[in-house]
């Protein structure tokens, strides 16, 4: 049987386990780039308060024990792979702990995430003009207002591209949790194929339907950017001469009315 | 100058032996300064004088390195202040205007009212329609910073300070990064606000509207205020060889 057969015959006897393969591995990469996502966010905001020379002691050695447990997370995290931190925080943690595989699985890649999150947010944050920092607390806003209210939403809109491209990698990178046997694809197309020892015909299937969903996730998140980018044009309400006109002018009508 | 404007004797803002370095650079040094309520107050002086720098410790961007800076009589430096609330009060306008370019122009005025001054949204928005239309900028309350001109976005900045109800508005030279076409209608927003009785700090580069709007001009060079006094002493006899220089140079 040549290898087309063999991938015709794998997929009509396990199409159920490479479903469920790609259901996990879907399920991990969207929860875990969430959940990611969140604790970046948190971590940026905590980072990024400002200390002056106003504060007294204690909140300045407070501040600088967090920071220097954040930083910790973040560049240990960063500095090793997450196929070690599943089979370390996985065996030491979760196995005595009795927690499902499933859970476990995507409470490491979460972690994982959120430390790449981090430092991606705290970029987003640093291409934020200062002015809008000066503008929010000039009104008596605090850190935290003016980051939810003002700086976040700015900063997480340019940093689109870099959450997609952290969820294309949790994808494909979910892909070591095989070795904490969650049925996710790599380990649903290792089955598959170990059952005949055929593996090429089973990793090419793999490799297609990693390949379908990073090109789909990512022709979505390219959508979604455009989205956020907001209408650009908006409603004059009345004129002098006709109050109740309501007249629409577009970005480049505005441009040459200046 | 309006006579109808009741000024008086309260102080609001007192700077006391006010000195700010930044590492080895002074910048401002040995600042006294007393601002009464309803006092319009232009700050002018070259480039590099401290101007903005004494602008921006009066709201807190820049903490003083020494000195005191009291408000009602109160020391804002004290550790247990509510400097949210303080901004409230002595709020800032910026030559950068500084809206949030993730709000419409309508937001950017309800916002801070409604988080920090926890205002209905239907209070807020009431507010924030009374200011807008007052400096003539109620038609665009659906545009984005972004879709405006400078002069425009400057006349929302003021609607925005003004909604939060301040008793002093502190303007670091608001008209200085605006085309000239559209510093008229900015400098005619001021001068309106300058006869409502509001307490105005102006650093500013038009020395017409630091002669005809304001009570008092301050002269800075060097960190130092060189010399304080009506508009008429400044500019028809000033006493200080520096003020006389610098006005030559700008008239």
């Amino acid at each position: 049987m040549s290898t087309f057969d063999w991938i015709i015959r794998l997929v009509s006897e396990y199409w159920q386990s490479f479903l469920v393969g790609t259901g996990n591995t879907m399920l991990m990469a969207l929860v875990g780039t969430a959940a990611g996502f969140v604790i970046g966010l948190l971590i940026a905001m905590v980072r990024t308060i400002p200390i002056g020379e106003g504060a007294s002691p204690f909140r300045k050695w407070v501040f600088r024990i967090v920071n220097f447990i954040l930083n910790a997370y973040v560049e240990i995290i960063r500095g090793t792979p997450m196929l070690v931190q599943a089979l370390i925080i996985h065996y030491s943690l979760f196995v005595p702990l009795k927690m499902h595989h499933l859970l476990s699985a995507i409470i490491i890649i979460s972690f994982n995430t959120g430390a790449y999150m981090a430092e991606i947010v705290r970029g987003g944050i640093m291409s934020i003009d200062k002015g809008q920092f000066e503008g929010a607390h000039a009104v008596g806003m605090t850190h935290w207002q003016t980051m939810v209210h003002v700086i976040l939403p700015q900063a997480v809109r340019n940093i689109m591209p870099s959450i997609g491209n952290e969820f294309v990698v949790n994808i494909k990178d979910s892909s070591v949790l095989s070795v904490i046997s969650i049925t996710e694809l790599m380990f649903a197309s290792k089955q598959a194929g170990g059952s005949y020892s055929k593996f090429v015909p089973a990793y090419l299937i793999c490799a297609f339907i990693y390949f379908v969903l990073t090109f789909t996730v990512t022709r979505i998140l390219r959508f979604a950017e455009k989205k956020m980018e907001g209408g650009a044009s908006y409603t004059i309400c009345g004129s002098q001469s006709d109050p109740s006109a309501e007249i629409r002018l577009t970005k480049q009508e505005e441009r040459i009315g200046e | 100058m309006s006579e109808t404007v009741e000024k008086t004797n309260e102080r609001m803002i007192s700077l006391c032996h006010l000195a700010k370095k930044f590492g080895e650079n002074e910048v401002l040094r040995d600042i006294n300064l007393e601002v009464h309520r309803g006092e319009v107050v232009s700050v002018i002086g070259s480039s590099g004088s401290g101007k903005s720098t004494m602008l921006r410790c009066i709201n807190l961007l820049e903490r003083p390195t020494e000195g005191d800076i009291l408000y009602h009589g109160d020391s804002i430096l004290a550790p247990n202040t509510n400097l949210s609330a303080y901004r409230t009060k002595v709020t800032m306008v910026f030559q950068q205007f500084n809206l949030y370019n993730n709000m419409s122009v309508l937001k950017n005025c309800v916002i801070a009212q409604t988080k920090v001054l926890k205002r209905t949204k239907e209070e807020a928005t009431k507010i924030a329609m009374e200011y807008l239309t007052k400096v003539g900028m109620d038609a665009y309350i659906n545009a984005r910073p972004a879709q405006l001109s400078g002069g425009q976005k400057q006349r929302v900045a003021i609607a925005r300070a003004l909604s939060m109800h301040p008793e002093v508005i502190l303007f670091d030279e608001p008209t200085s990064a605006l085309d000239p076409e559209m510093v008229g209608e900015v400098l005619d927003v001021m001068k309106s606000l300058a006869q409502t009785g509001l307490t105005m700090i102006v650093v500013t580069h038009e020395m017409a509207f630091a002669r005809e709007v304001s009570d008092r001009v301050l002269f800075m060079d060097g960190g130092y205020i060189v010399e304080d006094g009506t508009p008429e002493e400044i500019f028809r006899n000033p006493k200080m060889k520096r003020t006389k220089e610098f006005l030559s140079r700008v008239l």
